[in-house]
């Protein structure tokens, strides 16, 4: 790491890797961007959150398709549409296991988590929905795990409840499990709240809905950068992941669903490549997964995908969930150890985020000011409004981490929090 | 760090903290409410005006960051006394200022408001300083439409 004038270097850092096993220097090599300087300090790059950064291989293999093999899939005869076909699909295999689904066809690959969201409110729950009927989410979910289901509620008139939680940021179980009735008809929440870095208790969600034959969607966009994820396990019947939030392209995301439901929906947008057979008289629509992924798909972004998988892959999860649980307890403790601070989202369960209030200064005047030192950390509604409201505050700071993340980062992140305080002092 | 004192000049810094005609208005004639979807600041406008179109009296409540805090509270002391076109072409200089578009800012005729030219460096934030001033122009011209910077 460039390590710039004015930034801290933790003097058991390398102790730590030897403890964790994780070479975090090592990861770092890997991700170009992290060498670069904004505005002349090395660039501390905490908003992982809202998008990760991209391993050379994920880049190098983008480049690669684009340079070399691209072409269109699944009608060609030539040469480069079989191997580009192959490589997407070999990419849903890879998305498959990774994932732990039991079939190929129950992956789709969609745009991103919010696409995703959208394709199962439109497909699977908009035909099913009567007026009167609910769908359930929970005070923390991001605006793409809300807002579909509003939009689903005004047209049918069901009713959206919500999971309440503590001033923690953790939801109240009992509560959620009298919200469910004969009346719910889906329950759709966060594996890990992107505004508080809950990690909620999904598989038991999950049962306490199968029990009642409800259905299950899990928004696992800021799961998948930190967490082995099995879906059978968890027993939700969809689970959505956004590429670019796990060190792959954006544009591109994975919609998981069990097989006899996708087989059930009916189709998401029409076009080619969904179809089995069209005629003016009437269509007839492909076998899942492709009667989901109409038109041509971001094939780049797939492979893109593929390579980012690959990545996660090469690196050994044990020690990676015990490198980012130090750092983050690292983390909690430096930041709320600022004076004046007050962090936001306490939960026991947490990973990835830190969000946090100054007292007497706005988050954006905090972003402005870690932003000259170099950090990048975001402040705002984060995409959780209802989250902000529960809180009684317009914006937070969250600093989010990934995998390349260091605790000498952290420290420049509270040095620039000193200095936010010594100009508003 | 240069370019933040830029930013965070020492009269913004006290007008956030201590920001002037901070209050509702009473006999206010004209009343307008902006916000900044993105970063939560939220500004309502108070104006009196009278028949010669002068702004007798002008303030301001809400929350937000300290660069539109002290832009709403530089901006009510800049407009008060000015008629409504005076303080329409102040609005032109003050964004011509902040964004560095159509041509130089007469920081003469900004006075205090120069304050802000600091902004520019900082495309983010222009929003932040123009949040009151569009909020402003909308009670200026009674459009009651909910004023947003998007």
């Amino acid at each position: 790491m460039n390590v710039g004038l004015g930034s801290v270097v933790s003097p058991d850092r390398s102790l730590a890797n030897a403890r964790t096993g994780f070479d975090v220097e090592r990861v770092r090599r890997d991700f170009p961007i992290l060498d670069r300087e904004v505005n002349g300090q090395p660039l501390v790059y905490l908003d992982n959150a809202a998008t990760a950064q991209k391993p050379r291989s994920v880049i190098d293999a983008i480049s690669r398709y684009y340079s070399n093999e691209n072409a269109n899939i699944h009608r060609g005869v030539h040469y480069l549409s079989e191997h580009a076909t192959a490589a997407y699909e070999a990419v849903r295999e890879k998305a498959r296991a990774f994932l732990g689904a039991a079939d190929r066809r129950e992956i789709v690959f969609v745009r991103g988590t919010t696409d995703a969201i959208n394709l199962v409110a439109h497909s699977y729950l908009r035909s099913r929905l009567r007026q009167g009927d609910e769908i359930v989410v929970s005070a923390m979910e991001h605006h793409s795990n809300i807002v579909p289901w509003q939009l689903l509620c005004a047209e049918s008139g069901a009713n959206l409840r919500v999971i309440p939680m503590t001033e923690a940021g953790e939801l109240i179980l009992d509560a959620y499990e009298g919200l469910l009735s004969k009346r719910t008809k889906m329950v759709a929440v966060g594996h890990i709240s992107n505004a508080l870095g809950t990690v909620n208790s999904v598989k038991w969600i999950a049962a306490r809905a199968r029990e009642r034959g409800i259905a299950v969607l899990v928004d696992g966009a800021q799961a998948a950068p930190h967490l082995p994820i099995d879906v059978c396990d968890l027993g939700c019947d969809f689970y959505a992941v956004s590429g670019h939030k796990m060190f792959g392209p954006t544009g591109i995301g994975l919609l998981y669903g069990r097989a006899e439901l996708l087989e059930a929906m009916s189709p998401y947008q029409g076009g080619g490549d969904m179809i089995e057979t069209v005629s003016f008289d009437g269509s007839t629509y492909a076998r899942i997964p492709s009667k989901f992924e109409a038109g041509t798909p971001n094939i780049a972004g797939v492979v893109g995908l593929g390579a980012a998988i690959d990545y996660l892959g090469s690196v050994d999860i044990a020690s990676m969930l015990e490198y980012e649980d130090q750092l983050l307890r690292y983390a909690i403790d430096q930041i709320g150890g600022v004076k004046g601070v007050r962090l936001i989202g306490t939960a026991r369960e947490k990973m990835g985020v830190v969000s946090f209030l100054v007292d007497g200064i706005h988050a954006h005047d905090v972003g402005t000011i870690a932003d000259q030192q170099g950090v990048a950390i975001r402040t705002g509604h984060h995409c959780a409004q209802p989250v902000m409201d529960f809180y009684g505050v317009a914006a937070t700071a969250r600093a989010s981490f990934a995998l390349y993340n260091t605790k000498a980062e952290v420290d420049c992140l509270v040095a620039a929090l000193g200095r936010a305080r010594e100009v508003f002092a | 760090m240069l370019e933040l004192r830029e930013l965070y000049q020492q009269i913004i810094l006290d007008h956030n903290r201590a920001p002037r005609n901070f209050r509702e208005l009473e006999g206010a004639n004209r009343v307008a409410q902006g916000t900044n979807p993105l970063c939560g600041d939220k500004l309502h406008i108070y104006l009196r005006i009278d028949e010669a179109d002068v702004i007798e009296e002008v303030a301001f409540q809400g929350s937000g960051c300290a660069i539109s805090k002290a832009s709403a509270s530089l901006m009510t002391e800049a407009v008060k006394g000015r008629t409504t076109s005076q303080a329409g072409e102040m609005f032109g200089e003050f964004h011509r200022m902040v964004t560095g578009c159509d041509g130089e800012a007469d920081l003469e005729k900004l006075g205090k408001l120069a304050a802000f030219s600091g902004v520019k460096q900082f495309p983010a934030r222009v929003k932040c300083a123009s949040l009151c001033w569009h909020a402003l122009r909308a009670a200026i011209e009674n459009d009651a439409a909910l004023v947003s910077t998007e």
